[in-house]
């Protein structure tokens, strides 16, 4: 039995980081019944235990719920809570292409941040109704009417309609219930027209195996149907149809505007194209439905086994989770100094160090983890163009005619106070001023910035400086030619390619120095002292020397401490797996992601 | 081949108050010691342990701690009598560690006449303010005294100092060395402060010296010990001419012993192998296992080759002697010969020994040899 389209509606919930969308969808969720008291619990959506810890939403999730509207009737509402993080904006958007309004959360005791406005822009770019919420009124900081006169000057919005709740306690809840049903559009379709459906999203889950969200816009998806998927060209046989109340429900069909789940023993997610249109074999659509840019990592690195007997476990565990998660790219690499490892694409800082911790947990490896870089575009001499996702890689300078390094475009919101050093800072990280805007005493700023200065600290740097209270939100903005050269790090005159990285010319000398000071600290004194150089070519642009280890011995070793001196070998041998060994020179396997993250910290402090 | 000489080590674990440094099997008892059970217990664990090695030479007894001058001189010399008795013994040197306070240095002439013809006097400092810091019972005067007893009592004897205290500079040390030196003692033993788990400087953070201070101070010991002609013989001990103490000696160049008392450690080989042998640690639960089964012998373990192996190199490479060429041959070519490139080893036809420079590296250039 389908629900007939005017009483559906489809919302995202948008808002920038921790304003409160998971916390409003555990209310609305509860406040139509879809969970027994008993089964609920905070951010029940967040599911995944990385974000329960973290408290933050890293998967977009979907529910449909059954409300009954002050007019008597009763109304399907699809929710999709969304991630706040950058990161994850992908995410977003592909749950904002399902459906035809948001509820845009904003914290009124904080008010528009960087994300709120990201969102905005995407939901407006997807032609949505914005239902406007301040949230946290429950808070005695909280100042719903100066926020509401922020959204409307720094967005544009009109807030005068805007809802004010409390998604802790749930006071106004019930009224973004009210207006969900009133203000959104109903979505469009005809169940009569062939096949149409937006695959929204795709992941594994371990019983139900691959699981494929959708939209559908025309037609029906029936179980047992044979469906073809328009980009891919691939057909399956519908085993089962089913929506989350949060909780998977099968049900018999999904009719147009409603959203839901199939599986179809698609045996990876890598085989389903997110984007993709999903129509009947028999009765195929001709148009298919606009789809999505497909995501594309901007951050890479390397991951290594700390044992290097670990990689086929690696490999195994990679490959798995990439079932879950088919944004993160990954291919395999052999470096000189770590040996076989995998160079890693992830959309973002947070999404590598969320894959890295679950590699970590979830499949209990031990990685030695490279920092991270971006993709660089490299034009040779001889013409061919290549793309660089590794230092290591890098071709000789003689051949390279242009390097040409990834841009963004950030959005900075800034109380006034902080906006200084927030300036001085994209100063310092070859920033250049798009915009600046003052709203009350706020300032945004809008920089384009070499996504290379980005992704090592300046989020935390960003946050320290304002002490919080600056937001940030960025879009790729393409590639630009620069004066770029790769810095190789040479322990004992020997390169260690894992060191080795890529930056502005005119930066080289001060990074390769930083670099060189950390390791002074990171690597411990040994035997022989030891040298350390960051060189551009045949160039040493900065050295340092580990002295030689000066003192180690025991005082006294009588006939009993002979086997305590043997246990202090054997623990000088187990703390040598955390060790590499280049040549004569072991570096503790945490110096190569700290050196190059903390020597940036070292030169923007001082 | 079972070698034919044989040490003895004997461990008293008592003490009238525990050092803050010191993480021996130590313990303050809580009631009086009965000293005759002790004595035939021990006496028990010796007689056990001579039916296993009969027809050995000893040459060696050390009567360690805890604090065995607080033991009854009667008992140190059965258990010299006893061993006299069960083993070849014409020549063997009978060391006994002792505490100076005053009621202490009142026995060394009873000990010296049970048959103890070495005592090795833990002095630690030579100034109140430090011995109080050490937690010592004794003072500056009575450490004189037990020196200047000791001295007309024994035909050998030697004192312990504890250097690289908190706040001691190279200066303050090297005049407290030369002090020390002023007592012409045959043998000394010098030792860095090191600050071991479970004790009282552990707990409270007592910083042990930084490695370049430690260094400088370790550099400093050995030449001015060696201008006043104790040159080291071993990693913190210093000897005159031919003074040094056999038993330890003989222990780290490969030597087999026979521990007995709690916690003692010993080695004993026989036609098969050398084994292992780990004492009961907890006094009481020696104490009571012994009077049930004649021994406290907690564990007992074959060595397999390699392992004996690593401890006669490790023990070996402290002694300036250094180890055999024979030993020294079983290690991996280039890594020695890297460490002899560095100047930390010296390689010749006597063997393999450390040098100036390497002596202070010793565990990271053993880490190396040692590797796999
Ligand atoms: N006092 C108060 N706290 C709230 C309210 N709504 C959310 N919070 C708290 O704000 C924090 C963030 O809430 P979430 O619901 O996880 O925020 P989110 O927007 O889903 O965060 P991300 O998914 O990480 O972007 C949590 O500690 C909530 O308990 C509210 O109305 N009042
Ligand atoms: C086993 S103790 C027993 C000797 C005797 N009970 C005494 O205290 O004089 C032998 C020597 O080890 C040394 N020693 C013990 N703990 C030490 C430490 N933590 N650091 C340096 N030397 C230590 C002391 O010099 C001590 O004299
Ligand atoms: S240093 Fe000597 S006296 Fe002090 S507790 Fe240790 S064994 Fe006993
Ligand atoms: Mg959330």
């Amino acid at each position: 039995m389908s629900t007939d389209l005017s009483h559906i509606r489809n919302f995202s919930i948008i808002a920038h980081i921790d304003h409160g969308k998971s916390t409003l969808a555990d209310r609305l969720i509860q406040m139509t019944g879809g969970l027994q008291s008993r089964e609920m619990k905070e951010q029940v959506l967040d599911s995944m235990d990385i974000e329960r810890e973290r408290g933050i939403t890293i998967k977009a999730q979907t529910v449909r719920l059954s409300y009954k509207a002050r007019n008597g009737e009763t109304y399907q509402l699809n929710l999709m809570d969304t991630p706040g993080h950058v990161d994850f904006a992908y995410e977003v958007s592909r749950s904002l292409a399902a459906c035809e309004g948001s509820l845009l959360v904003v914290d009124a005791t904080q008010g528009v941040e960087a994300q709120t406005l990201a969102n905005v822009y995407l939901a407006l770019g997807n032609n949505h109704e914005i239902i406007t919420v301040l949230n946290k009124i429950d808070l005695p900081a909280s100042e719903p009417d100066r926020i509401k006169a922020q959204i409307e000057e720094v967005i544009g919005l009109d807030t005068s309609d805007a809802l004010a709740i409390s998604a802790k306690t749930g006071v106004g809840v019930d009224n973004v219930l009210e207006a969900l049903v009133e203000r959104l559009p109903a979505p469009t379709g005809d169940i009569d027209a062939p096949l149409k459906a937006l695959l929204v999203d795709s992941w594994y889950d371990p019983y139900l195996g691959v699981m494929i969200l959708v939209r559908v816009h025309d037609g029906i998806l029936k179980k047992g149907m044979k469906v073809r998927m328009m980009a891919s060209g691939t057909t399956h046989q519908i085993e089962q149809v089913g929506v989350f109340t949060p909780k998977a429900t099968k049900v018999d069909s999904l009719s147009p505007g409603e959203i839901g789940y199939i599986t179809a023993s698609i045996k990876t997610v890598a085989d389903t194209d997110v984007g993709d249109t999903i129509t009947d074999d028999r009765k195929p659509a001709l148009v298919a439905l606009a789809g999505f840019k497909p995501s594309v990592p901007v951050v890479f690195c390397s991951l290594f086994p700390s044992d290097a007997n670990d990689f086929n476990d690696l490999r195994d565990s990679l490959a798995k989770l990439r079932l879950n998660d088919a944004s993160f790219e990954f291919e395999q690499e052999s470096s000189m100094a770590l040996g076989l490892g995998f160079r890693c694409g992830f959309l973002g800082l947070l999404h590598l160090e969320i894959i890295q911790e679950r590699l970590e947990r979830e499949f209990d490896l031990d990685l030695i983890t490279t920092a991270p870089s971006v993709a660089y575009k490299i034009q040779l001499n001889d013409g061919t163009e290549m793309e660089l996702h590794n230092p290591a890689d890098m071709p000789d300078p003689v051949r390279i005619a242009e390097i040409s390094e990834p841009w963004i475009k950030a959005t900075i919101m800034v109380p006034d106070e902080y906006l200084g050093s927030v300036l001085q800072l994209c100063t310092e990280r070859r920033g250049e001023q798009i915009e600046l805007t003052y709203a009350g005493t706020r300032a945004m700023a809008i920089y384009r910035l070499p996504l290379n200065e980005v992704v090592f600290d300046f989020y935390d740097r960003l946050k320290s400086i304002s002490r919080g209270y600056a937001s940030f939100d960025y879009e790729m903005d393409g590639f630009t030619p620069g004066d770029l050269a790769k810095v190789s790090i040479l322990v004992n005159a020997e390169p260690v390619d894992a060191l080795g990285f890529v930056c502005h010319r005119a930066q080289s000398e001060i990074r390769g120095r930083g670099v060189c000071e950390r390791l002074k600290d990171l690597i411990p004194r040994q035997l022989f002292k030891i040298p350390i150089q960051a060189a551009i070519g045949g160039k040493v642009v900065a050295r340092e020397t580990i002295s030689g280890m000066r003192k180690d011995v025991t005082a006294k070793c009588y006939g009993g401490d002979i086997t305590r001196k043997k246990k202090l070998l054997e623990k000088q041998k187990k703390g040598k797996k955390r060790m590499r060994q280049f040549g004569k020179v072991e570096i503790p396997q945490s110096a190569f992601i700290a050196a190059l993250k903390m020597g940036d910290d070292k030169k923007s402090k001082s | 081949m079972t070698p034919a000489a044989l040490s003895l080590y004997v461990h008293w674990p008592f003490c009238k108050a525990k050092c803050p440094y010191c993480d021996f099997n130590s313990h303050v008892p809580t009631d009086a010691v009965d000293d005759a059970r002790w004595r035939a217990a021990l006496g028990a664990e010796l007689a056990h342990f001579a039916a296993e090695t009969e027809g050995r030479k000893l040459v060696s007894i050390f009567f360690g701690g805890g604090t065995p001058s607080l033991m009854h001189p009667e008992t140190v010399g059965a258990l010299i009598a006893d061993a006299k008795r069960y083993w070849q013994a014409d020549d063997l040197e009978v060391t006994l560690e002792a505490n100076p306070t005053s009621a202490e240095a009142g026995k060394f002439h009873a000990f010296a006449a049970a048959g103890v013809n070495r005592l090795s006097l833990g002095i630690q400092a030579l100034d109140d303010k430090p011995l109080k810091f050490l937690g010592r019972e004794h003072s500056a005067k009575e450490a004189e005294a037990a020196i200047t007893i000791a001295k007309g009592a024994f035909p050998a004897f030697s004192f312990d100092l504890i250097y690289a205290r908190p706040g001691q500079t190279e200066e303050s040390w090297v005049s407290e060395m030369e002090r020390a030196f002023q007592f012409s003692p045959p043998h000394l033993s010098l030792y860095q402060l090191s600050i071991e788990p479970g004790t009282d400087f552990y707990r409270n953070d007592i910083p042990a010296a930084a490695e370049d201070p430690a260094a400088d101070l370790f550099q400093a010991t050995q030449e001015r010990a060696a201008a006043a002609g104790l040159a080291a013989y071993e990693i913190s001990n210093h000897a005159r001419g031919g003074a040094q103490c056999r038993h330890n000696v003989a222990i780290w160049q490969g030597g087999d012993y026979a521990g007995i008392g709690p916690g003692a450690h010993g080695r004993l080989t026989s036609g098969v192998g050398t084994d292992a042998l780990f004492q009961v640690y907890d006094p009481g639960r020696w104490l009571a296992d012994v009077e049930k089964t004649g021994h406290g012998t907690a564990k007992r373990r074959p060595l397999d080759s390699a392992e004996r192996r690593q401890e006669k190199i490790m023990t070996g490479l402290r002694l300036s002697a250094g180890i055999d060429a024979d030993l020294a041959r079983t290690l991996p070519r280039d890594v020695v010969h890297e460490m002899i490139g560095g100047g930390f080893l010296e390689l010749d036809g006597r063997g393999l020994r450390a040098t100036p420079r390497g002596r202070p590296l010793l565990n990271a250039v053993l880490a190396k040899l040692l590797a796999d």
